[in-house]
């Protein structure tokens, strides 16, 4: 496929005030079309939230867009294999009123296919106006390429982990350019044990989990690798919890070999260094490996396909050595979002850019690890 | 029975109840003995609820996936006790396992093997044609798997001759000379499966008069995963070396860097062979337990000599399929299989970028 746009239409195209009407129409005919494609959720999901109802209730959320424009250029490098990512970065570029470079996966999704597609015939035909407002490039790490974008735009941001943005580095940018980076994070989940034992909906319960969790092999920066017991009746409450999970990922998940030896010899790596203990001895969905102290170099240990440190809290604030730098979302089913923010205005932790209710935690949001997209990618223009 | 005892019975005499007995006895002799002298092996065994008491059989003791070699430094000998490290052969860039042998383990696999092999080989030396170059051993500091297993079955070689050169072409003039010296011999070949294949077999391919290896016994070993593309089964193999210089005599091995000595070696009918050192068990990846015979799982092995280093129970990344055990035609007691191949790498999802890291 002949991917939009080209470099000196962007160049060329003027900022645009934030959540332009020409944008919000543009992309509530994207939503159209992508709402009709059925066969992959996370197109739709994309497509559901780029509906106008959806983007003027976040525009809503903004009290100073009459003196924003953007900031004109983005660069985005988004991440080789997540097949939607690049889709919501470049939206919040040009609500926040860019012109777009966007650097495509590096696999070849048929989701990103459906979507470009989409961009490509709107683009062509009724938005034709949005056309220099959108170019999409496609190739693997190659520092030429790196430099060439990186020295016309005003913002970058780089998705993909640190091996990606110290690569995107070594590209200078002009001197009022900056970077928005997303690091390699990583996440947890905190669960009232006694609200959970007396949720009526346990099934909805592991849905919502299984969603944070397995539907990205648990290897998201969004996934949960740790989780926090609050409450009284915690050893009933893990039961119950963890048999419901793990009759659900034995019915949906494919779990491969490989999986199942490499979370065996995660445990044994973490096992050699700190106190941890294998929590039951069940199939290999669920690996259980209980914590004793919740020290900060625990997450070196992290795995995927399915694998949990499990603390327990006799406070939110427990949590803390945990909730350095790195940490990025807390999942919490059970605790108020009350006690959620004493925590933060009480501790003030390092870490931890937002907290879901669980089963949201991948439900991308205009403010992203702490980064309000929309204020950042535009600028604010003072007339005194 | 201590180890001295058991390298003392013949590789393919026990049957089924003989070996389970022995096996638990040493492998949990074994296990005791990590558990006191590797601090790492001991917090794992801890961590993992291993008990002791509870265990019936050899087949209850736990597994160390082979990645932990890669990942750790472990050793049930002090840094003074270590005689030799051994590594993997890793492709650049990727970490290698490290084996840590005393004297006393080196010494016993290298007696583990020569009972095995000599099952299949004979006790008597024979003339050695290593079918590799001579710089894979030049540096001897750290043993590569390929430089480990020329130099392990060297000890059945007398006078010894390389068929590839330095470049890795084929050395006819060398073997020619060497075949020369040694006629109406029997002779010993030995090489990786993809260093035969690739640069013995299709070099002699291309020769008007080959040489003839009719009286030769060859030995290969190290997977034939470097022949995936091309598309090489078992017994073209064999018929193909056959057809082009008379070799008949052939045996695969499947054995580790992890597990030296203890090798698994190919009998007439085509049976990987395990010997009375050691086992496999093949597990089922949904929860470890044992698969049936015939039915494809994780190949486990268990080997009763590691005792500088806690290997004596290893899960591989490799899948096979026991065949049988105690009735393979060839009349060996002991189970029989087959390895498929490597585990097949799953494609993980996640945020962080593949391509900035597999570069």
């Amino acid at each position: 496929m002949r991917l939009h746009g080209d470099l000196e239409s962007v160049l060329g195209a003027p900022p645009l005030a934030p959540f332009d009407d020409a944008v919000l129409a543009f992309f509530n005919d994207l939503s159209k079309a992508l709402t009709m494609t059925r066969e992959y959720s996370d197109v739709a999901t994309f497509g559901f939230w780029c509906r106008r109802a959806a983007l003027l209730k976040e525009k809503s959320k903004y009290d100073d867009l009459d003196c924003r424009l953007g900031r004109g250029v983005v660069f985005h490098s988004t991440p080789s294999n997540v097949p939607v990512n690049f889709a919501f970065s470049f939206a919040a570029g040009l609500l926040a009123g860019n012109a777009n470079i966007v650097r495509l996966p590096g696999k070849d999704f048929e989701q990103a296919s459906i979507i470009l597609g989409a961009v490509s015939e709107l683009l062509a035909g009724k938005h034709r106006a949005l056309a220099p407002y959108l170019f999409f490039v496609k190739y693997p790490p190659d520092k030429a390429l790196h430099d060439r974008y990186s020295a016309v735009c005003d913002a970058r941001v780089v998705w993909g982990g640190d091996g990606t943005i110290a690569e995107l580095r070594q590209s200078p940018l002009k001197p009022r350019a900056f970077d928005i980076t997303f690091a390699d994070r990583y996440s947890a989940a905190v669960i009232d044990a006694d609200a959970y034992l007396s949720a009526a909906d346990k099934q909805g319960i592991a849905r919502d989990f299984y969603n944070d969790t397995y539907f990205s092999d648990q290897n998201a920066c969004t996934a949960p690798r740790v989780i926090f017991w609050l409450g009284e009746r915690k050893s009933e409450a893990k039961a119950v919890f963890w048999a419901s999970v793990r009759a659900l990922a034995k019915e949906k998940y494919s779990l491969a070999p490989v999986q199942a030896v490499g979370k065996l010899a995660a445990f044994y790596r973490a096992a050699a260094h700190i106190p941890v203990s294998l929590q039951e001895r069940g199939d290999n969905y669920v690996t259980r490996v209980g914590v004793e102290n919740a020290d900060a170099g625990l997450m070196q240990y992290k795995y995927n396909s399915g694998f949990y440190f499990e603390y327990d809290l006799s406070a939110l604030e427990d949590m803390l050595p945990l909730c350095g730098e790195r940490m990025q979302t807390l999942t919490y089913y059970g605790v108020s979002k009350e006690d959620l923010s004493a925590f933060f205005s009480k501790h003030r932790p390092k870490g931890v850019d937002r907290a879901v209710p669980m089963g949201k935690s991948m439900d991308f949001a205009l403010t992203w690890d702490g980064y309000d997209l929309i204020r950042m990618l535009s600028r604010k223009i003072t007339i005194l | 029975m201590t180890i001295e005892e058991i390298l003392q019975t013949p590789p393919f005499s026990l049957d089924k109840a003989a070996k389970s007995s022995m096996l638990t006895e040493r492998l949990m002799s074994l296990t005791q003995r990590h558990i006191a002298a590797c601090p790492e092996y001991a917090a794992m065994m801890c961590g993992a609820g291993f008990n002791s008491q509870s265990c019936e059989s050899y087949c209850d003791i736990p597994f160390l996936p082979v990645s932990l070699f890669k990942a750790l430094d472990l050793k049930s000998i002090p840094d003074e006790g270590v005689f030799k490290i051994m590594t993997s052969s890793g492709t650049s860039g990727q970490a290698v396992s490290r084996i840590y042998l005393d004297r006393v383990t080196a010494s016993n696999q290298q007696k583990a093997l020569v009972k095995i092999v000599s099952e299949f080989t004979g006790s008597a030396r024979m003339p050695m044609l290593i079918i590799d170059s001579p710089s894979t051993l030049k540096n001897r500091a750290m043993f590569s798997a390929r430089g480990a297993g020329i130099l392990g079955f060297s000890i059945f070689g007398a006078d010894k001759a390389y068929a590839l050169d330095d470049d890795m072409n084929l050395d006819l003039p060398a073997v020619e000379a060497f075949l020369e010296k040694h006629r109406g011999k029997r002779i010993f070949l030995f090489g990786f499966t993809f260093m035969v294949w690739l640069h013995f077999y299709k070099e002699l391919q291309k020769l008007a008069r080959k040489p003839d290896l009719s009286a030769g016994v060859l030995i290969h070993g190290g997977g034939w995963k470097r022949l995936a593309g091309e598309a090489v089964s078992k017994d073209e193999f064999k018929l193909r070396l056959r057809d082009a210089c008379g070799l008949a005599d052939i045996h695969d091995y499947y054995g580790m860097v992890e597990q030296t000595g203890c090798v698994y070696m190919e009998c007439e009918r085509g049976h990987l062979h395990a010997s009375a050192y050691s086992d496999v068990i093949t597990r089922n990846h949904i929860d470890f337990s044992p698969c049936a015979f015939g039915e494809s799982g994780v190949v486990q092995v268990v080997s009763v000599l590691p005792e500088s280093y806690p290997g004596h129970s290893l899960l591989t990344e490799d899948e096979g399929v026991i065949l049988g055990e105690d009735d393979c035609p060839c009349g060996r007691k002991g189970k029989y299989f087959h390895i498929n191949g490597r585990l097949q790498m799953a494609e993980i999802r996640g945020c962080s970028d593949t391509y900035a890291v597999t570069r």
